[in-house]
């Protein structure tokens, strides 16, 4: 899997780069400042880009800028935006075109490598993986869907974040199976034709956190 | 101005009227206690107690004519130097503190030309509507009971019963005249009281000097506080889990080869450490400087802000560019107290914030269709919001009356910077 990184700190891109090339990606391109980000990604159109939002020259949100714009260019290229911060609001901006193959984690995730590299891996394959902190914050704030029993909730709030069905099992303590069935109901509920394509999963999150 | 305006405040006004009589007349009774008092000051042990007494009593009266004037909507401002600290009464630093202030001897000369303008106004606004009243109800009243002795106004005296009845529509004249002027009587005289009792322009100096010590107290007490805040956050937070994340990173160092089960644990450990440092880390930043704001600026990280609230936010902004950084800042914070606030206290079922800047000025509204009952005396978040405005020579205020809306208004002078990228 081909890869483009975006971060201005050399440690962190250097790490960043060791890190996913240790589970076989290939990092082909990395910059460190948002004016060269949209060429590169023209350039080499990789798999999957993985952008800082703090970027030189500015060090305000040039990589969201970045990363929207490039998914403008090239429509369903999907980012992995990283933040130290992670803000609703900007989750909102990167979801708006379609949420498909979109990502917004805090850097602190990183730490967790296989949870880290599943969540490119999702993105890479045009899922979406939110950091539990965005999601909790947009949850904070309004009330629960109707109609969702709060396990059903809770199954929602994992494929917010990214989780495989396998990985939503493991954390539940429940089957893959009955992950399946409660998706199931949750698509009903939400009014989406079984199918098992994977931009359900995509349009079950955005209508989830009202975006 | 509708008629019931009109009305109201040439009632208003009359009983300024009223007043200004009495108060005029006090007037004599406080400068000869005044006089007095400067006469005796040199006798010991009395005399300066004596002049205390009586300036204080002076700009006693001094302030009733002040606040009179603010009623009236001409604000006067007290122009007195700021008192010696720990002085006894009647101590030799009173006296010179006393002595030395010209709005000491401006109060003074006021008292009796303050007086004489006063009451003469006063008599005025007072006797012709008075006139008017009697000819409008009395007069009517007693020729009705048969009574005709003598006159009223241009018929005077009263010779035939219909001369008496015009009385009537005389008297209402008078009244509606005298109603009518009163408000500019009234103006007339604050303004002569101005005259003395405003600061002057080494007073108004000394008044903007003093307020800035204050505000540069607070701005520079407050920095202190919070650097000391963020020392400590810093040293028992993120830096003791560092130093934890180090040595269970050394541990799993030696172990890695005799024991790599226990190593792994380790290693588990010291990530746990590592994140939660990083969590401490954040929430420092958020508060010295939320990093939205320091990306999208105010307007971005008010919207920032609002999803927060579990009621839906409306904000609005005319901000032409961005705003230098400690104002930002200062009214950020500001703004985020006023929504934690509607989300504590409100009730509201929606709220809004209005950037706007105009004029060299800031203009923010943060209100709410809550309960309101808002009270800005109580709540330290309030306090602190004021003084850190107060360090830019900014403003709030609220309203809250007990049905809602709550409107919180602050206003701060600044220029914009940078126009926007």
């Amino acid at each position: 899997m081909r890869v483009v990184i975006a971060e201005d700190l050399t440690l962190l891109r250097d790490g960043l780069t060791r890190l996913l090339e240790a589970f076989d990606f290939e990092v082909v391109a990395a910059v460190d400042n948002g004016p060269a980000l949209l060429p590169t990604l023209l350039q080499h159109r990789p798999d999957v880009a993985i952008v800082d939002v703090r970027l030189p020259p500015t060090y305000t949100d040039e990589g969201l800028k970045a990363a929207i714009a490039a998914r403008i260019a090239i429509p369903g290229l999907p980012v992995l935006v990283l933040s130290q911060h992670v803000e609703p609001l900007y989750a909102r901006e990167l979801l708006t075109d379609s949420g498909r193959g979109v990502g917004y984690l805090l850097k602190d995730r990183i730490s967790d490598v296989e949870q880290f590299v599943q969540a490119v891996q999702q993105v890479a394959a045009g899922g979406t993986a939110l950091d539990p902190e965005v999601v909790s914050q947009l949850l904070a704030r309004r009330e629960p869907l109707k109609g969702l029993t709060p396990r059903e909730h809770d199954v929602l709030k994992h494929i917010a974040e990214g989780r495989s069905n396998a990985a939503i099992a493991a954390q539940l303590f429940i089957t893959e199976k009955v992950v399946s069935k409660y998706i199931n109901n949750i698509f009903s509920k939400l009014g989406m034709p079984p199918s098992d394509d994977d931009n359900r999963r995509v349009l079950a999150v955005l209508r989830y956190l009202d975006v | 101005m509708s008629l019931r305006d009109r009305c109201r405040a040439g009632l208003s006004a009359t009983g300024h009227g009223v007043f200004a009589i009495g108060l005029g007349l006090l007037n004599g009774p406080v400068l000869a206690l005044w006089l007095v008092a400067l006469v005796l000051s040199p006798v010991p042990m009395l005399g300066a107690d004596l002049l205390h007494i009586a300036t204080i009593v002076v700009r006693w009266r001094a302030d009733i004519e002040r606040r009179l004037g603010a009623l009236a909507g001409v604000p006067i401002r007290r122009p007195y130097w700021p008192s010696p600290d720990r002085a006894e009464l009647g101590s030799r630093r009173w006296v010179r503190w006393i002595i030395t202030d010209p709005a000491t001897w401006r109060d003074t000369a006021w008292l009796l030309p303050g007086a004489v303008v006063g009451v003469t106004l006063g008599v005025i606004m007072v006797a012709i509507p008075a006139y008017g009243l009697v000819g409008v109800v009395l007069l009517p009243l007693w020729l009705f009971l048969g009574d005709v002795w003598f006159g009223y106004g241009v018929f005077w005296p009263t010779a035939t019963l219909a001369e008496a009845w015009l009385a009537f529509p005389q008297g209402l004249i008078l009244v509606v005249v005298s109603l009518g002027a009163a408000p500019l009587l009234r103006r007339t005289d604050i303004l002569f009281a101005r005259l003395f009792l405003a600061p002057t322009k080494a007073a108004e100096l000394r008044l903007r000097v003093a307020h800035l010590t204050t505000t540069r107290a607070d701005a520079i007490g407050a920095q202190a506080a919070e650097l000391r805040r963020i020392e400590r956050d810093l040293h028992d937070g993120a830096q003791a889990r560092m130093v934890a994340v180090g040595m269970t990173i050394g541990l799993a160092e030696r172990l890695v080869l005799r024991d790599p089960g226990a190593a792994l644990k380790l290693l588990a450990e010291a990530r746990t450490s590592n994140t939660a440092a990083l969590v401490d880390l954040r929430h420092l930043v958020r508060g010295i400087h939320p990093p939205v704001l320091a990306e999208r600026g105010l307007e971005g990280a008010v919207q920032a802000l609002a999803l927060h609230l579990p009621v839906p936010v409306e904000v609005t902004s005319q901000l032409p560019g961005r705003l230098e950084t400690p104002i930002e800042s200062a009214v950020y914070f500001a703004v985020a107290e006023a929504l934690a606030n509607i989300g504590r206290h409100s009730r509201a079922g929606s709220a809004w914030v209005h950037l706007r800047h105009a004029e060299g000025r800031l203009f923010v509204e943060v209100g709410d269709d809550g309960v309101g009952g808002a009270d800005a005396t109580r709540g330290t978040g309030l306090h602190g919001i004021e003084r850190r405005l107060g360090t830019f020579d900014g403003t709030m205020m609220i309203t809250s009356p007990s049905a809602g809306p709550t409107v919180m208004t602050m206003e701060v002078p600044c220029a914009l910077s940078s126009p926007k990228t």
